[in-house]
């Protein structure tokens, strides 16, 4: 049960009162990889998980499992281990007895279930919780309990539903190393369903974005982070400026656009093309807010440059005139909202600029985003790994 | 601090704190009107109840000896009389362990949503609306010599003369099962509902069956849940009257402990007696009951993360 080389999903989808909850999931995974399913909520990740764990049933498609079809197998006989966002550990038995459930399913001798059971209570660091009840134990110590439950068995397969969701902020920190450690140290297959994309990006050797019941992109950390092939995925890999805009003109792999709503009702900027434009498409622009350089207008002192962050602020990709109105400290930099039109862009700065000031906000063409408007005719990149 | 001018002020405060901590404040007053009914029809009618006891008639005395106790005397003496306590319990602790064990099947399948749900639930809890007689009445209509029952199988010719299936122990049988079931089932239902739904899913991802998933997760949840629902039951059962008389066999086989009551009160007025008797069924409901209660406290009784 715990060797294989391929899961494939074949056009998975499920629709359920009229509405496709998933539609159109194609996707293959290699034994030992870890796959993240990142999207908000409602975007069919968790109805993913569900239909692969065998809850909830497919209304289309089929998945296999080195070319058997395991979608018409119960959950019980597909050999999955599952940890939910709310832990599901049972409340009535200890955490020993919780590992053990699984291997007592299984039919396993009772000196080698205790041996297993010892061996990953301990490789989650709860020796000395092993006979407590989980309503004596805190959410992270739960979560580990949960995550050992699914590992002991060695499944083939891993699924984690937002495991980390209920922890607070350094908690979750710190499991996420334990994850990471895991996969590292176990190799187990792993498919994880989060929101956040930090975890995504740091956890995952592909994610595969989601909206809407469908899939946007796929792709290593690396690709989707350089390369998104749409605003929305660009939106979730932290290119947090998303304006509306305007194709003025393009020459070959740039484009010149128009954006409304900021000064004077039109600023220029120029950017790399992202699928095919012509002059007159609505589009949106996407910049992360390191790559903003602020620049305050004004008196320039002689031999003091004005620049007031590290990006570049060369390369001509035209210049957003605003007003300061948030600083936020943030250690190292400092997080600063500048307010155009009726638009409020954010950018990165070394040193704090004043409320209320004006400044020009410039970018490298290069990390200037111009995406077509239309998600829907989005097609995502290869499947395969 | 100047502590003489401070000191009573203090203590008077921190007096009113601290009867506060403990939940004596204002809000207690709630409690009184809910009291005075509790003293007034309970507390008050039941020590008279226990005074009647212990004043037995004179014909009593005469019969049974005994001084002060002869009503207890009486009822330990009088095979008629306490063979009820039998009697009674044959029919309640069957009723109460049929209903509660029906009950659990059922409500385990009507979890799921199918179309006719809600139908099917109304059918079984209907039951509860028509009430001891109407129910009776019923069975008399549909299980008696001529009743709808007997006269179909005699058709069909799976039988020969018709099943005595009223005024006797199986009459009473149905009847508590027809009025207690349903009550036994929204229970059951109520605590099933509480149980956290991705339990069950946890162990299906674990390999668990649909029995195993019964058996260790949903059973041991649910037991606290049963003794309780069964001490509900049984009590009701215990206490069955009207159907004794109606569907039953009243001065046979099924003289149950408080139709011996009314017997003692109604027909030969002798009150004390009266309360002896329907003080001994109390007694031994009160036996059950704690019995259960003590299994009860050993079972896991934590929460279970559902709605409820």
């Amino acid at each position: 049960m715990s060797d294989f080389e391929s899961l494939e999903l074949r056009g998975v989808g499920r629709r359920f009162g009229g509405v496709d909850a998933l539609a159109g999931l194609d996707l293959t995974i290699k034994a030992g990889e870890f796959v993240a399913l990142l999207g908000p909520s409602g975007c069919g990740k968790s109805t993913a998980l569900n239909c692969l764990a065998g809850l909830l049933p497919l209304t289309h498609g089929e998945i296999l499992l080195d070319g058997r079809r395991i979608d018409t197998l119960p959950p019980e006989r597909r050999g999955f281990g599952m940890v939910f966002q709310s832990y599901a550990l049972f409340p009535h038995l200890s955490v020993e007895k919780n590992v053990a459930f699984g291997l007592q399913m299984q039919g396993v001798a009772r000196a080698e279930i205790d041996r297993r059971v010892r061996e990953a209570i301990s490789l989650v660091k709860l020796g000395d919780h092993a006979k407590k009840l989980p309503g004596q134990l805190s959410g992270g110590q739960q979560q580990r309990v949960a995550i050992a439950r699914a590992v002991v068995l060695e499944p083939s397969l891993v699924l984690m539903d937002e495991p980390l969701s209920n922890l607070d902020a350094k908690l979750r920190l710190d499991m996420r190393t334990e994850i990471r450690r895991l996969h590292q140290s176990l190799g187990l297959t792993t498919v994880y369903v989060t929101h956040d994309q930090e975890e995504a990006l740091s956890l995952a050797d592909r994610l595969v974005v989601m909206r809407e019941g469908r899939v946007q992109q796929v792709g290593t950390p690396d690709e989707l982070y350089e390369s998104p092939t749409s605003w929305y995925v660009a939106d979730f890999m932290g290119y947090r400026n998303i304006l509306p805009a305007t194709v003025v003109s393009t020459s070959g792999s740039e484009a010149v656009v128009e954006l409304p709503g900021t000064a004077d009702g039109g600023v220029r900027l120029t950017g790399r093309a992202i699928g095919a434009l012509a002059a007159g498409d609505r589009v949106r622009v996407a910049v992360r807010p390191e790559d903003f350089a602020v620049s305050a207008v004004g008196l320039v002192e002689t031999g003091v440059s004005t620049g007031l962050s590290g990006g570049s602020s060369s390369a001509g990709s035209g210049s957003i005139p605003g007003t300061v109105s948030v600083v936020e400290y943030h250690g190292r930099e400092h997080a600063v909202g500048v307010q155009t039109g009726d638009t409020m862009l954010h950018a990165r700065a070394s040193s704090a600029p004043q409320v209320g000031g004006a400044v020009a906000l410039t970018a490298p063409v290069e990390r200037v985003l111009v995406f077509p408007e239309e998600l829907d005719a989005v097609v995502p990149q290869a499947v395969a790994a | 601090m100047s502590a003489v001018g401070q000191r009573p002020q203090r203590a008077t405060a921190s007096l009113r704190h601290r009867l506060a901590e403990r939940g004596v404040d204002p809000t207690l007053l709630l409690l009184v009107p809910g009291l005075v009914v509790a003293v007034a029809l309970f507390v008050y009618p039941f020590s008279y109840g226990i005074g009647l006891t212990v004043q037995p008639t004179a014909a009593m005395q005469e019969q049974w000896g005994g001084g002060v106790l002869a009503n207890y005397v009486a009822f330990f003496r009088d095979p008629f009389v306490f063979d009820s306590i039998g009697i009674t319990m044959r029919l309640a602790l069957p009723a109460a362990l049929f209903n509660v064990l029906a009950s659990i099947p059922v409500a385990m399948v009507l979890r799921q949503r199918f179309r006719g749900k809600r139908l099917l639930t109304s059918l079984l809890v209907l039951p509860i609306t028509l009430g001891t007689v109407l129910t009776a009445q019923g069975l008399l209509i549909f299980a008696g010599r001529q009743g709808w029952i007997n006269r179909a199988l005699l058709e069909i010719g799976l039988i020969d003369e018709p099943l005595r299936l009223v005024n006797n122990y199986l009459g009473v049988m149905f009847s508590l099962v027809i009025t207690g079931f349903p009550f036994a089932f929204l229970l059951i239902s109520s605590y099933l509902s509480g149980i956290d739904p991705s339990l069950e899913q946890a162990a299906k991802t674990l390999g668990a069956d649909w029995w195993q998933r019964f058996r260790r997760i949903i059973l041991p949840l649910l037991a606290p849940g049963l003794a309780t629902t069964f001490i509900l039951t049984f009590v009701l059962a215990f206490s069955v009257f009207p159907s004794a008389r109606l569907v039953g066999d009243a001065m046979g086989e099924t003289r149950v402990m408080s139709l011996m009551a009314f017997r003692a009160f109604g027909e030969q007025n002798d009150y004390s007696m009266a309360s002896t008797i329907a003080l001994m069924m109390g007694a031994v409901e009160l036996l059950v009951v704690v019995a259960v209660l003590g299994l009860r406290s050993l079972l896991y009784r934590g929460t279970t993360g559902g709605k409820g």
